[in-house]
């Protein structure tokens, strides 16, 4: 098997799950309990906060431990919708093509009379801090910007927008679900307020992730119970998954440069195989992506038969299509970079990661070329294109 | 769970009679590239029967293998026989396709009818306009 969806989720590493045995086999004491057995508990979740906090140049009491990047990016948003409220202040400034954890919040405030204004995107992916100067308001409570899109994988200038929000005073959150482990964070460089990031991204488990708020911020809980995460996150901590996360965290970190280093290789490798295939196209800036995030749109064939077809080869990928959506529509994200529907519908995002050789990127080239032939030479719609009843929407 | 059933995968997998038919005497082609869909069916009708059929797809599994196995059920049948082919009993006759996307199999089933009617319309053979009416 080829495993190339590492942007949905990632293998666990070895030492992340060595590291969690103990917390569920023997020490499986709850950190709120009095006892000192409670206690270990309660210390081991200290330390791991300290170092998810070193992780990211932040302060531990910066640190909320949360079950993962929806859930953040909830938390982040609500917390600053209902701070600013207060203060009449109800407009939200984002992007077209976040994550569903982001939009969807944004749409519920929308029907509760907030303003959300979202940026254009560009056909490269990438916003400009120019225009969040532009969209900033005086009632502007809050600014959400994602570190990198999870389909195309296009970085975006956090540092350049964070000082912006700052200079205007409004609050700065960024998803960096993709980006935690993969590129470099620095919450007090890049002047960052809430960050969400998710565990299983760089090889934690799943159903774990990270709140950060700097110090100042006032978070409102979506959880509400015991006084857990100092009352702005009810229930048990997750003791076994924060240690897992923390040491993939930290694994993720020591080891990004090497890593980015080799997966930029083994994309740039990808991508140009890919495009040697007629009427296909990159989607996304080609630079300023993640290391490990291929994404290509070909006209005349449907993304899911593709997938399928490939999973038959063992290629595990994923695609921007409305079938595999479940949605009648393709994926927001590529309609946001100007992609139409008709090529939408022939999206697959391929995302490497530090398993990933170079025998098999070849493969995948191949496979793909392969499948690609296959299903347009059965496609009405290629037809079309090719007896010159269609314009061609990419070039050869 | 698998997201469709052995059937399904065998007819995505082997499609029948994928191609297209020279001077056919009717096709039809319905759906179009904004909704991801689009299935096109030739037909060889000889002495009221459909001697021959082809199809072409634009689409997912469940559209390929809804094209193929509707192919199959009409081939050999008789011109009223293929009017009377349901989206349902394309659907059955894959062991079922997930609720989302029993459109699919709609799709094969009008675009059968469509193929038929340009046969009708071809050939001057005169019918009801409700045979041909849109489904819900």
């Amino acid at each position: 098997m080829i495993y190339a969806d590492n942007a949905a989720t990632t293998k666990l590493s070895r030492s992340a799950i060595d590291a969690m045995l103990p917390y569920m086999e023997e020490l499986y004491g709850n950190p709120s309990s009095l006892y000192s057995f409670g206690q270990r508990a309660k210390e081991v979740l200290e330390d791991a906060r300290a170092r998810i906090a070193a992780c990211l140049n932040a302060e531990p009491r910066e640190i909320f431990f949360t079950s993962g990047g929806s859930e953040s990016d909830n938390q982040a948003i609500l917390s600053m919708a209902r701070f600013g409220e207060k203060r009449g202040k109800k407009h939200i400034v984002s992007t077209a093509f976040e994550h569903h954890a982001v939009l969807h919040t944004l749409e519920k405030l929308k029907k509760e009379g907030f303003e959300i204004t979202l940026l254009d995107v560009h056909a490269n992916g990438v916003v400009t801090p120019e225009q969040v100067r532009n969209a900033i308001r005086e009632d502007t409570c809050l600014v959400t910007v994602m570190f990198a899109n999870n389909e195309i994988g296009t970085i975006q200038p956090i540092a350049e927008i964070g000082a912006v929000c700052r200079e205007k005073g409004v609050p700065f959150h960024t998803d960096a679900v993709q980006a935690a482990g993969h590129l470099p964070i620095d919450v007090k460089a890049q002047k960052i307020d809430l960050l969400s990031l998710s565990a299983h991204k760089f090889h934690g488990p799943k159903g774990i992730g990270v709140l950060f708020a700097r110090k100042g911020i006032v978070l409102e809980p979506i959880v509400c119970g015991g006084a857990q995460e100092r009352g702005k996150r009810a229930g048990t901590e997750n003791v076994p998954s924060i240690v897992g996360m923390t040491v993939a965290l930290e694994e993720a970190c020591a080891s990004m440069d090497e890593n980015a280093k080799n997966l930029t290789v083994l994309r740039d490798r990808l991508i140009d195989g890919l495009d040697n295939i007629p009427y296909a196209e990159l989607n996304g800036d080609r630079i300023k992506r993640l290391p490990g995030n291929v994404n290509f749109c070909f006209e005349g064939i449907e993304g899911e038969s593709l997938l399928l077809l490939l999973d038959d080869k063992g290629i595990c990928a994923s695609s921007g299509s409305a079938c595999t959506s479940g949605s009648l529509d393709p994926s927001h994200v590529l309609l946001a970079i100007g992609r139409v529907h008709d090529v939408a519908h022939g999206s697959l995002r391929l995302t490497l990661g530090e398993e990933t050789t170079e025998e098999e990127v070849d493969e995948m080239i191949g496979a793909v070329k392969e499948v690609v032939t296959y299903l347009r030479n059965m496609s009405p719609f290629w037809r079309d294109l090719t007896e010159g009843k269609r314009k061609h929407i990419f070039e050869e | 769970m698998a997201l469709y059933s052995e059937k399904v995968m065998d007819h995505f997998r082997n499609p029948r009679n994928v191609g297209t038919i020279e001077n056919a005497d009717g096709v039809g082609e319905v759906g179009n590239s904004v909704c991801g869909d689009i299935m096109k069916i030739y037909l060889k009708i000889e002495d009221d029967t459909i001697a021959d059929v082809k199809f072409e797809t634009f689409g997912c599994g469940s559209a390929i293998a809804s094209s193929s196995m509707a192919s199959e059920m009409i081939k050999g049948k008789k011109v009223s026989e293929a009017l009377t082919l349901t989206n349902k009993a394309v659907a059955e006759a894959l062991d079922g396709l997930p609720a989302h996307k029993m459109h699919c199999s709609v799709l094969a089933e009008e675009a059968i009818k469509a193929a038929l009617k340009d046969y009708y319309d071809k050939n001057g053979i005169s019918y009801e306009e409700s045979l041909f009416a849109e489904k819900e």
